[in-house]
């Protein structure tokens, strides 16, 4: 890097190390038809995902797509709000704008007759009891505090059911679709 | 190189404010338009490109949701430009001159109407000593339009007639948003707003989404009766800083059309992408085009101004005209950045 | 060893280089930062800013710095001005997917020489920030990034049935490596397996010691012709040949793909092997660089890419096989787990297996690399880039 000759009348000046410019903006999301019309579902304590019409799996929340597809997702179903933990994590750190008691569980929760599961919280058992294959149902807030967001559901708790085998794409099969031996190379690319 | 064509093209409806649709939901019905009109599934994409910018969506990573709307299932070839869809196109392209893939998919989206979209603009501007002003888009085309008034290359008379010629001609694309028809004399009795510019003087802000489909050599001319072959396209930038350029010229836009070879043949249409009258203006002196080539047939940027999109729906709207049959030999135009620092040119031709 | 496949001209890397990576560079701008990087990778091609072509540069989210397009800002500090100047955005990947894109110039014969950059300044703004934007109406993340990786290893934990210990050894590992690497941003010579093994469970399976830094830093690569690489090796400067590349992008929100061995990096990792010829990566790669931005994602990544049997990925950590002295080492620079400015990982990944296959890796080279793998992913374990690099022309 060159070194700058500074004139006289600034020579000895401290440099400007950094500069403070705060933004701020302002935006309208939009929520979309998909969107709208699951919120307006948790409103009324109903979960609805949609399916798929070519591939016939049902998304929740649905995104308006689907994603294998490619084409839109208009038939609604009404799912049950049970579900089974096909993964989770125990987090021992508050995070930005969480205010959870530490540690708390946060699932990937696979509510029955969906095919893809929901990332929630689970309360109401101990974060080293919690297990993949755990039935869970949601719990929500009070009539008077329902409204089109996902956090109208509190959380998810045990059922006390039997644990069930997790059935997901790589689950009994080696470690996995995209694990190796399955195929030789040349072959998928 | 290889011949590569545009072999379908497909735009939403361009409005100023989209808000029962979101991104994945605008985007996926002209992506299923383009590629039915292509005759093709995603099965048969061999590379698909997109662009968006994080800023319009206000959200990180926004394009990733975008695509999971596209059905990249079983996994494909993929890239995102935070730029233009243009560019996205000239990824695309050079992606298939390499010859392991035939077509290709490039699609483009933008919601200005989340934000306020002349102050989110300002945070593309140099972030120490300019975006801390925020000197708002059209305050910024103000003064490269003083400077070309001043340096006699363009009138604010020319400017009304680029702005009354643009909203007429827009009043044949159903999809363009701005559509009238003003003589240029009652245009220029209006005040300025932001002197020297007048309101017609300035695009229109939109919501919007665009898709093209390219294909290579025999798999262009197996799928298409008329593909727009892309002879030539390049693109050069200029610096920011407005002090460091020439206002009233387009250096990059020149040497971008001397690169694609735009000057190789006659120009029969143009679509360059100048959100301001007096841009346009600049922008025909640097391709060189005379009278004998029709510009902006759709209305140009000033009768739908997508960010991200304009640029891609300038190509798309003369590979339409060229796969029509209406013009054999044309170019378009994409820009990027404050005053036009950014330039792309791709000149397009139709078998003779 | 390889083909050179129809339509493709052959690319060489002849100059790298980076910066210091450490959590705030605050004695550089963002122009000084990738100035830094892209004159290193000048002075090492031995070329001037005139020599470039164009230039092709990649970051993660603009909100990143809180600047819009910053490519348009940096244009003349990249020495762009009146030439090429583009821009990638993959997400993660984008390190190496920027770098892909620059080949493919080289590959398709527009460009003799092309400058690559790629950047990531988390401390102009604030990433946990950038990534928090609280968006109504979408489900809300309670625990961060690494609560979204951690159930998808906890997965892979429990169908590979690995030990709880791989991660940690993994993570000792890479942290060693960075002390052979002075531009590493985490240097801490007193690590212990006891040290990981007690740093807090922030996400269970996930510990702090196991999990990326955030770092300022950049990356910056010259690619040329064959003829630049010919005038390269002429010259001494020991060229790096590409012999593969490839990109892959699977939906995030699919019911049908495997977030734990996705599909898309299997494909990916097919591609370039066929490309090179490799049918035995175990034993023909010499070397790799791949993104682990938590240390589980070594051992998931090697069965992913080939180089070990479904569930047995873990042991070849377990025996040592991916350190330095081992005989397939992996992340020699000390890898994302050692420094992350983001946006420039997936390149410094593609750089070091550059850096291997000329003998340019200094205290972490792996003697005699041929062939070195590097790797980039992003997104939700959804978008992939890889290449691989030789010592001998393809």
């Amino acid at each position: 890097m060159a070194e700058l000759t500074l004139p006289a009348s600034i020579a000895g000046v401290e440099p400007v190390r950094s500069v403070r410019t705060p933004a701020h903006l302002d935006y309208q999301f939009t929520a979309g038809e998909a969107t709208s019309r699951f919120l307006r579902g948790i409103a009324e304590r109903r979960i609805l995902g949609e399916r798929c019409p070519v591939c016939e799996k049902v998304y929740v929340p649905p995104r308006g797509a689907c994603p294998t597809d490619g084409v839109p997702t208009a038939e609604q179903v009404e799912l049950p709000h049970e579900g089974t933990i096909t993964s989770f994590c125990v987090v021992n750190v508050a995070f930005y704008g969480q205010a959870m008691e530490i540690p708390y569980v946060s699932a990937l929760i696979l509510l029955d007759r969906s095919d893809l599961p929901i990332m929630h919280l689970i309360q109401e058992v101990a974060a080293d009891e919690v297990r993949v294959g755990m039935r869970v149902e949601a719990v929500w807030v009070p009539d008077d505090e329902l409204a089109p967001t996902l956090e109208s559901i509190r959380w998810f708790r045990p059922t006390g059911e039997a644990d069930v085998a997790v059935d997901m794409p790589g689950e009994g099969e080696g470690t996995g679709l995209g694990s190796w031996p399955e195929l030789s190379p040349g072959s998928g690319a | 190189m290889r011949d590569v064509a545009i072999i379908a093209f497909a735009q939403s409806e361009h409005r100023r404010r989209v808000d029962d649709r979101n991104e994945v939901e605008m985007l996926m019905p002209v992506v299923g338009e383009v590629l039915a009109s292509a005759g093709m599934t995603m099965d048969d994409v061999g590379f698909t490109c997109s662009g968006s910018t994080d800023y319009l969506a206000g959200v990180a990573f926004s394009f990733v949701m975008t695509l999971d709307g596209v059905g990249p299932w079983p996994p494909i070839q993929e890239s995102h430009v935070e730029m233009d869809g243009a560019w996205a196109l000239y990824e695309a392209w050079v992606k298939l001159q390499l010859g392991d893939v035939d077509t290709a998919l490039v699609y483009c989206y933008a919601k200005s109407s989340p934000g306020d979209l002349p102050m989110v603009m300002t945070r593309q501007l140099d972030p120490y000593s300019v975006a801390p002003l925020w000197p708002d888009a059209v305050s910024l085309a103000a003064l490269q339009t003083r400077a070309a008034i001043d340096a006699g290359r363009v009138t604010v008379e020319a400017m009304a007639e680029v702005a009354a010629r643009s909203r007429r001609d827009a009043m044949g694309n159903p999809k363009a948003q701005l559509a009238w028809d003003r003589p240029a004399a009652d245009l220029l009795a209006e005040p300025e707003t932001v002197a020297p510019l007048r309101r017609h003087d300035c695009p229109p802000i939109s919501d919007g989404v665009a898709a093209v489909v390219l294909a290579a050599a025999d798999a262009a001319r197996g799928r298409a009766s008329r593909p727009a072959w892309i002879r030539g396209i390049d693109h050069r930038v200029e610096p920011m800083a407005l002090g460091l350029r020439d206002l009233t010229d387009s250096p990059s836009t020149r040497l971008a059309a001397e690169r694609a070879g735009l000057h190789d043949g006659p120009v029969e249409v143009a679509e360059v992408h100048a959100p301001f009258t007096s841009q346009e203006l600049i922008l025909r002196a640097a391709l060189g085009l005379d009278g004998d080539t029709v510009v902006n047939p759709s209305g140009g940027a000033l009768a739908a101004n997508p960010m991200m999109t304009a640029g891609l729906v300038r190509i798309g709207e003369v590979a339409r005209r060229i796969s029509d049959g209406e013009h054999r030999r044309g170019v378009a135009h994409a820009t990027s950045g404050p005053c036009l620092q950014q330039n792309l040119v791709c000149v397009l031709e139709g078998d003779t | 060893m390889g083909r050179h496949l129809m339509g493709r001209a052959r690319v060489a890397v002849v100059g790298v280089g980076q910066t210091q990576h450490q959590a705030t560079r605050g004695d550089v701008s963002m122009a000084g930062l990738v100035r830094e990087a892209a004159g290193r990778a000048l002075d090492d091609a031995g070329m001037t800013w005139a020599d470039i072509d164009a230039v092709v540069i990649g970051k993660a989210p603009d909100f990143f710095e809180g600047v819009m397009m910053p490519e348009l800002y940096l244009a003349d500090a990249l020495g762009a001005v009146g030439k090429p100047l583009f821009r990638v955005h993959t997400a993660g990947s984008v390190g190496g997917s920027t770098a892909l894109v620059a080949t493919q110039l080289v590959q398709a014969g527009l460009h003799e020489r092309v400058l690559t950059v790629a950047f990531e300044k988390q401390s102009e703004s604030e990433a946990m920030w950038a990534l928090s934007l609280p968006i109504p109406f979408q489900p809300p993340m309670h625990a961060g990034a690494g609560g979204y990786f951690a159930p998808h290893i906890r997965s892979y934990v429990r169908r590979a049935k690995a030990p709880d210990h791989i991660g940690i050894l993994v993570a000792l590992k890479d942290r060693r490596n960075a002390l052979r690497n002075p531009y590493a941003h985490l240097h801490e010579p007193d690590i212990t397996f006891e040290s990981v093994q007690e740093s807090l469970m922030l996400w269970d399976p996930i510990r702090y010691a196991e999990t990326c830094p955030s770092s300022d830093g950049a990356c910056a690569m010259v690619l040329g012709s064959e003829a630049v690489g010919d005038a390269a090796a002429a010259a001494g400067g020991a060229p790096a040949w590409v012999h593969g590349t490839a990109m892959r992008s699977e939906p995030t929100m699919s019911a049908d793909r495997d977030p734990v061995l996705p599909l898309g990096q299997r494909e990916c990792a097919l591609d370039v092997y066929r490309q090179a010829g490799v049918t035995d990566p175990r034993r023909q790669i010499d070397c790799m660089e791949i993104y682990v931005p938590f240390s589980w994602f070594e051992p998931m990544w090697l069965e992913n890419l080939g180089f070990a049997a479904p569930g047995e990925g873990w042991r070849l950590v377990e025996d040592g096989v991916t350190a330095m002295d081992g005989d397939l080492p992996v992340n020699m620079s000390g890898g994302v787990l050692s420094s992350n400015p983001i946006g420039a990982s997936g390149m410094l990944r593609f750089a070091e297996a550059a850096l291997q296959v000329r003998g340019r890796a200094g205290d972490h080279q792996v003697e005699g690399a041929g062939l070195a793998l590097g790797h980039a992913y992003g997104g939700g374990s959804q978008f992939f880039a890889m290449w691989l690099v030789g010592a001998e022309k393809p």
